[in-house]
């Protein structure tokens, strides 16, 4: 019997997780996948909004505000990498000044801080490379970008060491109400709580819908992005959104945080929950509304192109808190954009709604501070020759694109809620992120997972199960067929 | 900081013929520095026959031909550090490497050959669209976990692009137990040597598709399929030519790309059509004293050529360091008519020696056509050629007492006309 069951090991499951943490709670995180950062987390933008974009007075407007105030703080706390490099949102056209002023009042209103308005000179002096077209924009200093792996791994790791369970390739099929709190009938077995918290992405309409009278409906919303080669990096310095056009709604420029460029997403409505492919279309509408920003983006140096869905309710908020009908069933409900900002605030607030649902009282003991995987490109040339003489494995680099050594996989694998599967090790050490892509380094890392989990060699996978990336040895299948 | 003549980055074919022909040259610092744990490079997994033909008259298989090279190195005492990763290197010729014994150390290099061979081009570099499931490899990437670690990649494999390391994995999927339903390529032509072609799809029944891509990859965990679909002149699909291919493996074999991260430091001049460093008739690169050869300069289908023309470095870079230099006119070299590049691509008579075998790629396929070179206005070499075509490098032969009898010469051209 738990405490607390959080269903759904994304950045909103995993900061709530991380929050309860602080109090003296038995929690445990249901996550259908093999790891944490699996879906709508692992494929969105990367932004840390300012917060200009909500409504004043929603639950998207104060949980955007607020997680961006909280983010610089929780990097430190956590070490994820974030950068506060700032926002433009550019306007083509004369006739929509007026609703760049009236963005900034919404901001304003919002509380956010520093927002200014630019001419396109002004735009056009702070990153050089934007098109001539640009007649305004609205600068919001408070933007940023972060590592979503980072963020969520990071608050996973720290939530498992103040004594939170991370439960794995568990799918939860159906939620009852019992005397003592919920029943959870998840594929790996039943799992009993005194509260539960909704943290499932794209299916928590399904889940409150299976407690609660009060319907809701999540549409999944595909966005699709291509990165660009870290060489490409340099053509923004800081996030370009654009105001929507006739032609549509805009997509944005952005450097990464670890230096790539990105741009993305597509906006479009799924049937299908699980449907994270890319289209040709929706990837080269993505490449010209882009260039619409930045003219000579350097297409041709695309590294790799993905798509994440929006959970996007009916509604447009977040549906945060208890639901009416069904005490201690707890939802983070609706979490699309500004989710990833807007995590660290959700977790603060729904884990003390929890706690003080459930009387709970905070640890003395909680540890806080987390410490990431070394990098040691950041090491000066003594630091680094130590730590080389001390772990041998720091010497010698793994992937030739990122310069990840074998030291860092190594630790990506054993550390808590370490990483188990090929993607578990790239999203943690960027091992595979490269512009080769994880050509080179996919079999040293096959063999390095292999080694570290000591599972049979062919167990290892590319993510989730059925994602085995090997299929036998040589010749295996010659002898059994006897050719 | 330890000094060093010459450090060569990168211990595969191209290192190993420099440093050889360095050592032979009179040079007695020479450092080979390795990424991998063996000698050898690429050809370590290149497990089949075919290499070294023109070197040795011999029908070689990768791994042997290496280990010609390796022993003559072995022979010539010439250090080699494996597991060495360069990290940095830097317009004064300061290598900064790093491996698990030494930790990061750095070296003051009077010169440097670059030899750092290629990479394959990723799926994210040609869109595909679809589901990033597992089972999608590069060639070279399967050919390693094959032929080197012994794991099978698949069973029911589909092959994107014609390349020569597609047309090899075919085969070698093939003898290993798998099945090879097709080979795609996007072009009218194959990337590949036409021996390939014969011996490693023809002889086995694979069907090569040309004029034909990937439109859509489908399955979530591991891949179940390929949509392959015809291309028009444009190269881009055709409605209603889709064909759906049920697959577990996607190998990609899509182009190769010199990996010139650490020559993009130094800040040498780069050639966009080969995306390796601009070179003269010495294999040195805009920055002095940097050398380039093998794939790192350009992608190679044969790797006696690549002995040849890392031999051929390994040598200038010893006269360089000897100071057995001179300065002299620059004569640029340049491809027209369907000749996209040469290497070199510039010429200083003084410094070559009597012969200088000029290396290029034609951008299409072209048939009883000539070759011509020009000094200037005046041809004054042409030679038939019954086909040509991108997936075989092409060369011709400059004197260096055609370009010393004309002084003032300015430029070098090399051209594809129709016959006469």
């Amino acid at each position: 019997m738990y405490d607390v069951l959080v269903i759904g090991g994304g950045v909103t499951g995993c900061s709530i997780a991380r929050e309860l943490s602080r109090y003296r709670l038995k929690t445990a995180v249901a996550e259908r996948e093999e790891d944490v950062c699996s879906g709508t987390s692992k494929a969105n933008s990367g932004i840390v909004h300012a917060g200009f974009d909500a409504e004043p007075g929603s639950q998207k407007a104060r949980m955007n505000v607020r997680g961006n105030r909280m983010m610089p703080q929780l990097a430190r706390e956590l070490d994820f990498a974030f950068r506060q490099n700032g926002s433009l949102v550019l306007c083509f056209d004369r006739k929509q000044l007026g609703q760049l002023q009236a963005l900034k009042e919404k901001g304003e209103a919002n509380g956010v801080e520093g927002l200014k308005l630019l001419n396109g000179e002004e735009a056009r002096a702070l990153e050089p490379k934007l098109s001539g077209a640009v007649e305004g924009a609205l600068y919001a200093p408070t933007g940023g970008i972060v590592c979503p792996f980072g963020l969520t791994i990071a608050m996973a790791e720290n939530a498992a060491v103040n004594g939170v369970e991370f439960l794995f390739e568990t799918e939860v099929l159906e939620i009852r109400r019992i005397d003592a709190g919920y029943l959870v009938r998840t594929n790996t077995g039943e799992i009993e709580a005194r509260a539960v918290v909704n943290a499932a992405g794209v299916y928590a309409d399904a889940l409150n819908n299976m407690v609660s009278e009060r319907k809701y409906h999540i549409t999944a919303r595909r966005g699709q992005y291509c990165l660009l080669d870290k060489k490409a990096g340099t053509a923004a310095d800081r996030t370009i959104f654009q105001m929507p056009t006739a032609m549509g709604k805009g997509v944005l420029v952005t450097p990464t945080v670890h230096g790539n460029l990105m741009l993305g997403p597509t906006a479009e409505d799924i049937p299908d929950k699980e449907d994270i492919s890319t289209t040709s279309e929706g990837l080269e509408t993505l490449q010209s509304k882009a260039a619409l920003s930045v003219p000579d983006l350097p297409r041709n140096m695309t590294i790799t192109s993905f798509a994440g869905l929006r959970a996007h309710e009916d509604g447009d908020d977040f549906i945060l808190g208890e639901a009416e009908d069904a005490p201690g069933f707890f939802n983070a409900l609706g979490i699309e954009s500004p989710g990833l900002t807007s995590a660290p605030a959700i977790g603060e607030y729904l884990a003390g709604m929890v706690a003080e649902k459930l009387g709970a009282e905070k640890k003395e003991d909680f540890a806080g501070q987390r410490k990431g995987i070394l990098n040691p490109q950041e090491l000066t040339v003594e630091e680094r020759n130590t730590l080389i003489r001390s772990n041998p494995a720091y010497g010698s680099i793994v992937c030739r694109c990122e310069m990840v050594t074998e030291g860092e996989i190594v630790d990506a694998i054993r550390r808590p809620v370490g990483a188990r599967s090929l993607d578990g090790v790239k999203r943690r050490t960027r091992a595979g992120m490269g512009r080769c892509q994880a050509g080179f380094c996919t079999p040293r890392t096959i063999e390095i997972l292999q080694r570290e989990l000591g599972e049979p060699d062919l167990a290892v996978r590319k993510n989730r199960a059925g994602s085995e990336l090997l299929t036998g040895k040589d010749k295996e299948e010659l002898k059994e067929a006897g050719r | 900081m330890r000094t060093c003549d010459i450090v060569v980055i990168g211990g595969g074919p191209a290192g190993l013929a420099a440093a050889i022909a360095a050592r032979e040259a009179g040079i007695s610092e020479i450092l080979v520095l390795e990424r991998d744990r063996c000698l050898g490079g690429i050809l370590n997994q290149c497990i089949h026959n075919g290499f070294g033909l023109h070197t040795f008259r011999e029908e070689l298989t990768g791994p042997e031909y290496a280990e010609r090279f390796i022993r003559r190195a072995e022979e010539l005492e010439i250090p080699c550090l494996l597991e060495t990763m360069v990290m940095d290197i830097t317009p004064g010729k300061v290598v900064t490497a790093m491996n698990r014994e030494d930790g990061v150390f750095q070296i003051q290099a009077g010169a440097v050959i670059l030899a750092m061979g290629c990479r394959e081009r990723p799926r994210g570099a040609l869109n595909i669209p679809g589901y990033r499931p597992a089972g999608i490899y590069s060639a070279g990437t399967a050919q390693r976990l094959v032929n080197i670690e012994g794991y099978m990649p698949g069973r029911e494999v589909v092959i994107l692009g014609s390349g020569d390391i597609g047309l090899i994995m075919a085969r070698r999927m093939t003898l290993e137990g798998a099945r090879v339903h097709a080979v795609a390529e996007l072009m009218p032509y194959s990337g590949g040597l036409k021996r390939n072609i014969v011996q490693c799809l023809d002889d086995y029944g694979i069907p090569l598709k040309l004029s034909h891509t990937v439109v859509q990859i489908h399955g979530k965990e591991r891949l179940t399929g390929v949509t392959l679909a015809k291309v028009g002149a444009d190269r881009k699909p055709v409605p209603g030519t889709e064909e759906f291919i049920p697959c577990d493996t996607l190998l990609l074999s899509v182009g190769l790309i010199p990996e010139n991260e650490l020559s993009g430091e130094i800040g040498v001049e780069m050639n966009r059509i080969t995306n390796g460093p601009s070179v003269n008739e010495s294999l040195e690169t805009s920055a002095e004293g940097v050398f380039a050869c093998g794939n790192v300069l350009h992608v190679h289908d044969l790797v006696d050529y690549v002995s040849q023309e890392a031999a051929l470095a390994g040598k200038n870079a010893a006269r360089y360091v000897m100071g057995d230099w001179k300065e002299g006119l620059r004569i640029q070299l340049e491809g027209k008519g369907g000749v996209r590049y040469t290497v070199p691509s510039a010429v200083c008579p003084e410094n070559m020696e009597d012969k200088l075998t000029v290396r290029f790629r034609v951008g299409d396929v072209y048939r009883d056509r000539q070759l011509c070179v020009y000094l200037d206005g005046e041809r004054i070499s042409r030679a038939k050629k019954r086909v040509m075509g991108p997936g075989e490098m092409e060369s011709v032969i400059l004197k260096k007492s055609d370009l010393l009898a004309r002084p003032g010469l300015q430029k070098i051209t090399v051209a594809v006309e129709e016959a006469e």
